[in-house]
């Protein structure tokens, strides 16, 4: 059972945030509310009005309406033709259509430019496509999952400024996140959800995050602070003058990495700030082999790698939680096991000489489910029916497991519970004191800030500032992530200076 | 942990179950549709198919089958989409027969050798889509569609009197293999089974074992489930497209050789075409199992035998065909229903247990 006893009423016009821990049953709740799963037992009321959901459709005819974590976009089409796509019958698919967007996007500030293709539109607007979507069919009620996960702060402002907006014009909107410190912002009334059960409804003004992480998980809030520093003086990972061009849609040729220097010592955490599509991704994948590069030098414990294959690179002892998880590291419709040997497949436990050892990588996988807390009823299920935090879990255990050398953390704790957050910090820590070095990406500035010992922030394929994590704070690294601010970034105490340089794009 | 096993177990027999009860049905409305009695037809079937000149017949049939199979199979196990695979074991088997018919050696390097020929020739023309595909983006199926048009071409033009073939009567073939490239027989009665059926099980145990049990099958099933992770992981997409297509060639190579060292001992006019369609039709029915294709194998051989019996009893001729077609989808379909429940029912129940560990968990914290 993945809910039991949940009590949950929310108002029409009000934002209503749903926390808990992953794994905890916001998703199955989610998906009850918008009829993609059915309840054993229980009731939903709409107005007063008992409801049962066949389907989405059911949902949709009733006006509610969910924007998914992972946006459903077609990328090669334009914003309205995203818009329609589906919903051919409301307002037709030309002029009626582009009338109908203009009017939604004017009532809500959505800002939208109907001809502009998705792939060329940054996250937050792809969001804002999103919402318009589910708008545009008529959603009265907006079910929004994690919408902040992929957003900057100034991103997030905009995003809750919509929301009020949208609540201002009568709409309910039911809000999932993780961050508390947002949610007691926007919220006017909060769930909290803890293994599959309603434990507490709460107004912001009567509680506070800890209160809140408190009830989530029933023990502290954890934090990503290290403040001992292990950084050595041997380099680990050097990059120096890496050039990289990729060839956009159009076809022309854009330079993503510009002259990308940065060298990450035995022992340290180096955090890359940057809003994402500016650069890191392919930083990351060309330091992974998944990219070549077109001049500059990729140094890894004084062993040059510029050109070697991803696979000697990963023996080299480079560890890789990537961005996307069901994208590059796992096989969604394979179990546990197999799951543990991808990647590693030329390395003990999981082959010996040219063939696997099924046995002995059974018996790792096993290992790490117990570690690292991987909650699954045994390592032959499928990766797909674990949740992604736990999903997250095995991905981490399985590039700890071999003890690298380099590991690159791309936005590790995405998506993950509270719990499960603290637990890869600290085992990020512990391998630091080991001697790891870490090359961290997040869009969660505090984690960047609180684990890393060198921050530098991208932007447009460059590296056009640092900073000292000791001292910055989450709002200055925003703005020198939107261009507003390069070179070496110093703590100001006066917030009236630099702070409105962020509305630079 | 042994009830999902279990649940797993279920699953995979329901599949095919679901699928053959569908077919039947099907096939029954279709043959009453035409005015016959469908169960005097399985009727027919069963005791026309179980006779023993019938079973060596299905078991000589079924074995190109079941090599053509696994040629498809390799490629669909990595998402690529062979449908070369008749071009290539024709063209494969057409220089075989050539070579073969030229060299007079003794058996044990005689038949090696022609096999090896037909392996390579096959890889070479399939390898040819693969590098098409890695170098310019030329999907396999159009370039392997073509392929097969430009190879029955090439057999075309060479296989002429003068050229690389003889005239015997109204026949154009090569020249006939000698005695020593004859490949051995099962004798059984009343007709032999071909030797080469044991080759074609080799061929399928060597499939099962490369795919599940190595670090290359591994590789190539991990592209095949997702090519973003598995280049991630560390395999090198491109290698392994044109790997596994001189791979699938070079198995479409021996799917020829049954009837090449065994029935013709030459490559003519008459020499068996299509065979590489039937294979994709059978790995779809066998689901790239090497067993679940051997079944399909061999249901693909009865039918064609029993069809033809069929006929002399009233039926109409095209029944076999509407069978075969109507089985393929049904197990296709059934398969898509039953994986999709599958991975439903999973999930439920892993959130299930969880709930039921956490549950226990907090009633221990409570006692505590």
């Amino acid at each position: 059972m993945a809910n039991h006893d949940i009590d949950i009423t929310v108002r029409r016009g009000t934002v209503h945030a749903l926390v808990g821990e992953n794994g905890a049953g916001k998703s199955t709740l989610m998906k009850i509310l918008y009829g993609m799963q059915k309840p054993d037992e229980g009731t939903i009321e709409t107005d007063g009005e008992q409801v049962s959901f066949a389907g989405p459709g059911d949902a949709i005819a009733r006006g509610i309406g969910m924007v998914h974590q992972h946006f459903m976009l077609a990328d090669n089409l334009t914003v309205l033709e995203n818009v329609v796509l589906g919903g051919e019958k409301l307002h037709g698919i030309g002029n009626r259509a582009r009338a109908r967007i203009k009017e939604i996007s004017d009532a809500y500030g959505l800002g939208a430019r109907p001809d502009v293709l998705v792939e060329d539109l940054g996250v937050a607007d792809r969001q804002r496509v999103e919402i318009l979507k589910v708008l545009y069919r008529g959603a009265r009620t907006l079910i929004l999952d994690e919408p902040t996960a992929v957003l900057v702060p100034q991103e997030v402002d905009a995003l809750f400024d919509n929301l009020r907006e949208l609540k201002a014009e009568g709409l309910t909107v039911i809000f999932i996140s993780h961050k508390l410190g947002e949610v007691l912002s926007v919220a006017d009334d909060i769930t909290v959800i803890r293994r599959g059960t309603t434990v507490a409804s709460v107004v912001p003004s009567e509680t506070s995050p800890k209160q809140l992480a408190e009830l989530m998980v029933g023990s502290e809030l954890p934090s990503p602070e290290t403040r001992e520093s292990t950084v050595t003086t041997t380099p680990m990972l050097t990059v120096d003058g890496l050039r990289l061009s990729a060839v956009d849609s159009d076809g022309a040729v854009r330079t993503v990495l510009d002259d990308i220097a940065l060298t990450i010592h035995k022992g340290e955490v180096l955090g890359l700030a940057g809003v994402e599509g500016n650069g890191q991704a392919e930083l990351v994948e060309a330091i992974m082999g998944m990219r070549d590069p077109d001049g500059g030098t990729v140094t890894l414990d004084g062993a040059d790698i510029t050109h070697a294959p991803t696979r000697a690179r990963r023996e080299a002892g480079v560890g890789y939680i990537p961005e996307d998880r069901h994208r590059h590291a796992l096989l969604l419709e394979a179990p546990l096991w197999e799951n543990r040997i991808l990647g590693h497949v030329t390395e003990a436990p999981n082959s010996k000489g040219a063939l696997l050892d099924l046995k002995a990588a059974r018996a790792d996988t096993e290992r790490i489910v117990a570690d690292y807390d991987v909650r699954t009823p045994g390592i032959e299920v499928t990766a797909a029916s674990l949740s992604g935090g736990n999903q997250q879990k095995l991905i981490v255990g399985r590039e700890m497991s071999h003890r690298p050398k380099l590991l690159i953390a791309a936005h590790p704790t995405r998506g993950v519970d509270v719990g499960a957050q603290a637990q890869i910090w600290d085992q990020i820590r512990e391998a630091r004191h080991e001697g790891l070095a870490v090359l961290l990406i997040s869009a969660d500035l505090d984690e960047l800030i609180g684990l890393s010992d060198t921050l530098r922030v991208m932007y447009r394929g460059r590296l056009v500032a640092d900073a000292d994590p000791a001292t910055i704070t989450p709002e200055e690294l925003g703005s020198a992530m939107t261009g507003a601010a390069t070179g070496h970034l110093e703590h100001v105490d006066d917030d009236a200076h630099g702070a409105d340089g962020g509305e630079g794009e | 942990m042994k009830k999902l096993d279990k649940n797993k177990l279920i699953l995979a027999v329901a599949a095919p179950l679901l699928a053959i009860v569908a077919a039947l049905v099907i096939t029954s409305v279709i043959i009453a549709a035409t005015g016959k009695d469908p169960l005097h037809a399985y009727q027919v079937m069963v005791d026309f198919g179980s006779k023993s000149d019938s079973q060596v017949w299905i078991i000589n049939k079924a074995t190109p089958y079941y090599l053509s199979a696994l040629a498809v199979a390799i490629g669909f196990r990595m998402n690529l989409f062979n449908i070369g695979v008749d071009g290539q074991y024709r063209i494969a088997a057409f220089f075989a027969a050539v070579v073969g018919g030229s060299l007079t050696l003794p058996g044990f390097v005689q038949i090696p050798l022609v096999i090896l020929v037909a392996m390579v020739v096959g890889a070479i023309w399939a390898g040819i889509a693969g590098l098409l595909k890695t170098t310019r983006g030329v999907s396999e199926v159009i370039s392997t569609i073509m392929l097969n048009s430009i190879g029955a071409s090439v057999i075309g033009y060479f296989l002429q009197d003068g050229r690389l073939a003889i005239k015997e009567g109204n026949l154009i073939h090569t020249p006939y293999l000698p005695d020593s490239a004859h490949f051995f027989e099962i004798p059984t009665t009343p007709k032999p089974v071909y030797g080469f059926v044991i080759v074609a099980a080799l061929a399928g145990l060597v499939y099962w074992f490369v795919l599940s049990r190595t670090r290359f099958g591994f590789d190539l099933r991990t592209v095949g489930r997702s090519e973003s992770a598995a280049q991630a992981g560390g395999v090198s997409v491109k290698r392994m497209v044109v790997t596994s297509m001189v791979l699938s060639g070079a198995v479409a190579g021996l799917v020829g050789m049954p009837t090449l060292l065994g029935v013709s001992y030459n490559y003519g006019t008459d020499f068996p075409a299509g065979i590489g369609f039937t294979g994709i039709a059978i790995a779809l029915l066998g689901r790239n199992h090497p067993i679940g294709m051997a079944l399909g194998a061999l249901l693909w051989g009865f039918l064609e035998r029993t069809g033809t019996q069929l006929e002399f009893e009233g039926y109409a001729q095209e029944i076999v065909g509407v069978i075969q077609g109507v089985i393929v989808l049904c197990v296709v379909i059934a398969y898509e229903i039953v994986r999709r429940y599958g991975l439903r029912t999973q999930q439920r129940k892993v959130g299930e247990e969880l709930a039921a560990q956490a549950r226990k968990s907090d009633k221990a914290e409570v006692t505590a």
